[in-house]
């Protein structure tokens, strides 16, 4: 792993950096550490990080920059002669890259020589053989431009990987050269590595912003995509939900409708069990609990909440589903085909979310004065007419956000429906029918063989983006209402 | 000046409306009241002073059972309301609240319209048949707290909107909405400035035509004000209870006139 | 003001407070009735929660058990010998074996009829078991060895009920008649159920194995997951809280990195499956499946988590610290460094701990890069492989196994939570103790 040599021998290059600067400094003091600006370990600190920091900093970019520059040099050189009818230049792409993992690993094994690796006139057949032979997937014959396409890729990558390894180390280097240049007894060392440390603090504050800018892009660009292959009116206004498979026989249709339908209805159905029950939990555990009953209960209550959502799934798939159909299937009262339905799912990520509703709504029900219930007492209301009639009307906002919280959680919630819920996407109002929903289908479309080109493999970022949009807009909604609630009472 | 007025104020006898005896409060370990005994009478204003932490909040409370909300508070002896035990198994403190009514030290309006603030009370006791009933009720009541005139034109904006002493006025309005018999007070003006507290002095004065009207109070001042009978309440024990104008000119107790004159306290 | 003095007291309604009236009996009904419906709101919630973990316990358990045969044999040096030049060598070691349980059974007082194919039926190939034990292990033969071999799975399920006499159909995986070869086994004793240690420390197996099903390597990949999410996420999160709660200044991009962290937690974790798929495999080409991808997209999805319980725990550090520190002539940095975050440092490990079980049992955005349907048959090779080869984590294997066709995985799967319950018990209980034993109060 010659990344994992690579930051070492940076890392190396700044401990030793700091253990110059370090004696630098006291030498220029005379020895007495009195005379210096700062402590002496700032003194290397500062030297350490000028090497370290713009070294790894290279080397991280050049690591995302690299691929797309001999992605795109590699591209260029494949005729179009040898993208093939109904496929792509991408896919293409990605025979390349897997024909020179495959060369790269089965030199390794030693299947392969170097040699032959590289030699350009290869027979294809014998490549082809001696890459099965070592294990490597290939999925079809390695054609000419695509050997010679993985050939170069190797190349340009092991060039690209040896100039870098070069380059960081001279930065590193040079850093230490730089740092211990302006180490004197004078230079305020500290200053400047606070002043260092802080624009740390910062990259990883907005490390947030990234990772929400990285989700942006990756749904905007693939959307996009998959709009220039896929009518917008037909994604958005379709009612039926029929991809086909492998990409390549017939046209899909891939209407939303059905899925946001098996959506909401199996997150009303959450709903449905979930407020109720969570919202008089929580008023029982804030009101009339004593203090024992609460401290068991809550945290109890709050283990529903810290269970991974696959055991829900399995819960529903393996428990509920077949219990509900005892009872409803065809030997109950018929109306159940199967066990996996809205019912089942829907059942089950409301037991899910009991802990989402009842521990926010505490909170929320905790902030209401003390002064608004002696009120109500003074006035002689008993304990449950003051909490109708004083305390939830006062706390009416906060819980409105506690459940839109928790609906953002269920119209999100993956592994219970993907369980539990069916995989036929249909618009139908019996509760009991197996429907699916668009967390569902994003597994679905993106864990199949299709092509990462085709709109049966886009639609489901086109998915993700609704779901995105969605779930922001109801989280912002929330958060604004909670935070204006809370700011009410303080 | 406030002398003469105490001198000058009529000190009529009048029946006993709370009859405390042996009255002794535990909050877990802490012995909070010690061995209280006070006759408190109808249509008087009884105030409560003493220093800080000396219990006159903590006996208040107990009159209509606002203590039982607290879990750790324990109460002993015998509170008699017109010569029931307030503390009898059979007595719903429900009841006993309708009865005696509060008004606590912060305003605090449920958030909720003005009008519905006042109706909340004699909603949940059944004492309005039709909304025109509950209309007048309303209008009694806020006429009765001092502020009708200054909400009439507004009745179904949110009481929190109200200033503070407008706000505390409401608070009296809606607690005598309920047609208590007794009103407690928990310091009523110590939120409020000078001119509110004024107000709401006044307003209590008028009310001790109705009602046996008992006020806590750290104020000396406003207790001489408004009160006609004074207790003054030091380390959980009740010092002197006796006419307001006695207990401010001529204390029996040597704490109480420490107190008094600003030594202690 | 003359109001109140201007109407006449009302007369009172003289009521006594002993004797409750109608309405207020009334009253306290509904405050009985509103009560229940509390306790019964909480009784039903707990309700789910001891169905929820009897149904784990139930269906989970049979997982850590397995049915083998355990049968005490003995070869000599001469028919070792002699199946070493027969033709069909293995079938010669399947016939001593089975002359042997035939002696067992008959010492037992038992006779039944079976034959080389019902034990294959059973046992799958014990001739081949056999030959390479004692192959290996030269030293064995003449003594008597104790051997402890799995029964097939429809065996094993008709020992925890999956397969039952009425339901069974004959087939080439199992025959009615063999049913009473095991009946009679386990008379003797030769057929038992044992500690499952394949399931423990085992691969995954293939679709048609459910008997050698393992989660061990599955174990491994989430540990090597759970590395990069903790190695990743606990300084960036703390940098990033120890920024924002104390050198932030209120400014525009501060309530937009404030706006972000708490929009964050609540992005459904499918969508940074999403992000996963797109940029770390198809923009930067990491390879599919590994541990390293899971671990990227999992420390994306907890670093919010950890820098709001970050935070509040810096947060619950009174300033008169701060001021404490800054009175002696420290900078704002040391006495961050210095002061604030070793008191807080309990509320971030413990906020961290709790991040990290969140991640751990974590499934949809591994379902994304590629870490299901993989079938992890062992160990990675290697501390480097680990993070970059192909690996299944926990929750992922467990819905691989759920996914799967056949019934006996479902077993497994249920095992397979039971064991990810565990580690999440533990790193909680590891939270709490932590909580309990440096929880302050200022």
């Amino acid at each position: 792993m010659p990344l994992l040599w690579l930051t070492l021998i940076v890392l190396a290059i700044a401990g030793a950096g700091y253990v110059l600067g370090r004696s630098r400094a006291l030498a220029s003091a005379g020895g007495d550490s009195r005379h210096l600006h700062s402590l002496p370990s700032y003194y290397g600190a500062n030297v350490a990080l000028k090497s370290v920091v713009p070294a790894i900093g290279v080397m991280i970019l050049w690591l995302l920059l690299q691929p797309l520059y001999v992605g795109s040099q590699v591209s260029g050189t494949i005729p179009d002669s040898a993208v093939a009818e109904g496929s792509s230049r991408s896919l293409v792409m990605a025979e390349v890259r897997r024909t020179a993992d495959g060369l790269k690993n089965a030199v390794a094994l030693g299947e392969m020589t170097t040699e032959f690796a590289t030699d350009p006139d290869a027979d294809l057949a014998e490549v082809t053989q001696s890459l099965k032979d070592a294990g490597q997937i290939v999925t079809a014959d390695v054609t000419q431009d695509i050997l010679r396409g993985a050939q170069k890729y190797r190349a340009m990558n092991a060039t690209g990987y040896f100039v870098m390894s070069g380059l960081v180390i001279l930065i590193a280097l040079a850093g230490v050269f730089f740092g211990l240049r302006e180490t004197q007894k004078e230079f305020r060392a500290r200053n400047v590595v606070e002043a260092g440390l802080k624009a740390i603090l910062i990259g990883a504050a907005s490390i947030a912003i990234l990772t929400t800018v990285g989700i942006v892009l990756s749904l905007v660009f693939n959307t996009l995509e998959f709009f220039r292959l896929y009518p917008f009116m037909d994604f958005f206004f379709g009612t039926k939900w029929a991809p086909s498979f492998s990409g390549r026989g017939g046209a899909s249709d891939l209407g939303i409708l059905p899925l946001l339908w098996g959506t909401f209805y199996i997150s009303i159905v959450a709903l449905t069990v979930a407020v109720p029950i969570g919202l008089f939990a929580a008023i029982y555990l804030s009101e009339y609990a004593s203090p024992r009953l609460r401290a068991v209960a809550k945290p109890l209550l709050e283990v529903l909440a810290g269970i991974p959502t696959i055991v829900y799934g399995l819960f529903a798939l393996l428990t509920v589903g077949p219990l509900l159909v005892k009872f409803f299937g065809d030997d109950g009262l018929g109306w159940m085909q199967s066990g996996t339905a809205v019912m089942t799912a829907g059942l089950v990520m409301g037991v899910m979310l009991i802990p989402f509703v009842s521990s926010l709504s505490d909170d929320i029900i905790n902030a209401v004065p003390q002064a608004m219930r002696d009120g109500s007492y003074g006035l002689g209301a008993t304990q449950s007419e003051t909490i109708r009639q004083v305390v939830l009307p006062a706390a009416l906002p906060g819980i409105v956000g506690a459940i839109l919280l928790a609906a953002s959680r269920a119209i999100g919630e993956t592994m219970i429906v993907v369980l539990g819920a069916g995989a036929a996407a249909r618009l139908s109002m019996n509760p009991f029918d197996a429907m699916t929903t668009v967390t569902a289908k994003i597994v679905s479309q993106l864990t199949g063989d299709a092509d990462f080109a085709s709109p049966e493999a886009l639609v489901a970022f086109a998915l993700g983006m609704t779901l995105f949009v969605l779930t922001l807009g109801l989280n912002v909604l929330a958060l604004y209402i909670v935070r204006k609630y809370r700011e009410q009472y303080e | 000046m406030n002398d003469m007025r105490i001198l000058e104020r009529k000190v009529a006898a009048n029946d006993i409306k709370i009859s405390a005896s042996n009255t002794q409060v535990y909050y877990g370990d802490n012995h909070a009241i010690k061995d209280v005994s006070i006759e408190i009478e109808d249509k008087t204003v009884t105030a409560f002073i003493g220093p800080s932490g000396c219990g006159k909040s903590t006996f208040l409370r107990c009159l209509n059972r606002m203590n039982d909300t607290i879990d750790i508070c324990r109460v002993e002896g015998d509170i008699l309301l017109d010569g029931e035990d307030i503390y009898d198994k059979r007595v719903d403190p429900v009841q006993l609240r309708a009865k005696v009514g509060m008004v606590f030290q912060k305003p605090n309006p449920f958030p909720k319209s003005i009008y519905d603030n006042i109706a909340y009370g004699p909603r949940i006791h059944g004492l309005a048949n039709s909304k025109a009933d509950l209309d007048v009720i309303v209008e009694k009541s806020l006429r009765r707290g001092a502020i009708w005139d200054e909400v009439k034109d507004r009745l179904h904006a949110p009481g929190t909107g109200l200033s503070g002493g407008q706000q505390q006025r409401l608070c009296i309005a809606r607690a005598v909405a309920t047609e208590p018999e007794v009103l407690l007070m928990d310091e009523p003006c110590s939120a409020l400035d000078p001119i509110a507290t004024a107000q709401v002095e006044e307003l209590i004065d008028e009310l001790r035509v109705s009602y046996s009207v008992v006020i806590v109070t750290h104020s000396m001042q406003q207790a001489a004000r408004v009160s006609q009978k004074t207790a003054f309440f030091h380390l959980g024990n009740l010092v002197e209870y006796g006419d307001t104008g006695q207990i401010f000119t001529n204390p029996k107790d040597p704490r109480t006139e420490s107190y008094i004159t600003g030594r202690i306290g | 003001m003359t109001d109140a003095t201007a109407q006449s007291p009302e007369p009172r309604k003289q009521s006594s407070l002993i004797s409750s009236d109608a309405r207020t009996a009334k009253r306290n009904a509904a405050e009985k009735r509103f009560r229940a419906y509390g306790l019964t709101a909480i009784l039903m919630g707990l309700a789910f929660l001891v169905v929820l973990f009897v149904s784990i316990v139930r269906s989970g358990m049979p997982a850590f058990t397995r049915t083998v045969v355990d049968v005490e044999f003995v070869l000599t040096q001469e028919q070792f010998d002699a199946s070493e030049k027969e033709l069909f060598k293995t079938k010669a070691y399947s016939n001593l074996f089975i002359a042997e349980l035939q002696d067992q059974l008959t010492a037992s007082g038992l006779s039944i009829d079976f034959d080389a194919k019902a034990i294959e039926r059973l046992l799958g190939k014990v001739g081949g078991t056999l030959r390479e034990h004692y192959k290996a292990n030269a030293a064995d033969l003449g003594k008597p060895v104790q051997f402890e071999l799995a029964a097939s799975s429809r065996v094993d399920g008709y020992f925890k009920g999956r397969v039952s006499r009425d339901t069974l159909q004959d087939s080439r995986f199992l025959m009615l008649s063999d049913l009473d070869l095991v009946d009679a086994l386990e008379e003797v004793g030769i057929i038992k159920q044992a500690f499952n240690w394949t399931f423990v420390t085992g691969a995954d197996s293939g679709v048609d194995n459910p008997g050698g099903a393992g989660i061990g390597a599955s174990v491994v990949g989430s540990f090597f997951m759970m590395i990069v999410v903790l190695v990743l996420s606990l300084p960036i999160g703390v940098a990033a809280s120890i920024y924002l709660e104390e050198f932030a200044p209120q400014n525009r991009l501060t309530d937009l990195i404030e706006v972000n962290i708490s929009n964050l937690a609540a992005v459904p974790s499918i969508v940074f499956g999403i992000l996963g798929l797109a940029v770390f495999i198809q923009f930067m080409h990491l390879p599919q499946s590994a541990p390293l991808v899971g671990g990227l997209v999992l420390t994306l999805m907890t670093l919010p988590t950890i820098i709001i319980s970050t935070r509040a725990s810096l947060k619950s550090v009174p300033p008169s610290i701060r001021d404490a520190a800054l009175g002696v002539g420290a900078s704002k940095m040391q006495a961050v460094f210095h002061h604030v975050l070793p008191l807080a440092m309990p509320g971030i490990l413990t906020g961290t701990i709790i991040g990290l079980a969140q991640a751990l049992g974590e499934t949809a955005p591994l379902l994304l890069i590629g870490m299901v349907g993989f079938v992890a048959r062992g160990y990675p090779e290697g501390i480097v492989a680990g993070f970059t080869e192909a690996n299944s984590a926990m929750p992922a294997q467990i819905y691989t196994w759920a996914a799967r066709a056949d019934v006996s995985f479902y077993e497994k799967a249920w095992g397979g939570i039971i064991v990810l319950l565990a580690f999440l018990l533990t790193m909680n209980i590891i939270a709490i103790i932590l909580r309990r034993r440096f929880e302050r109060r200022w």
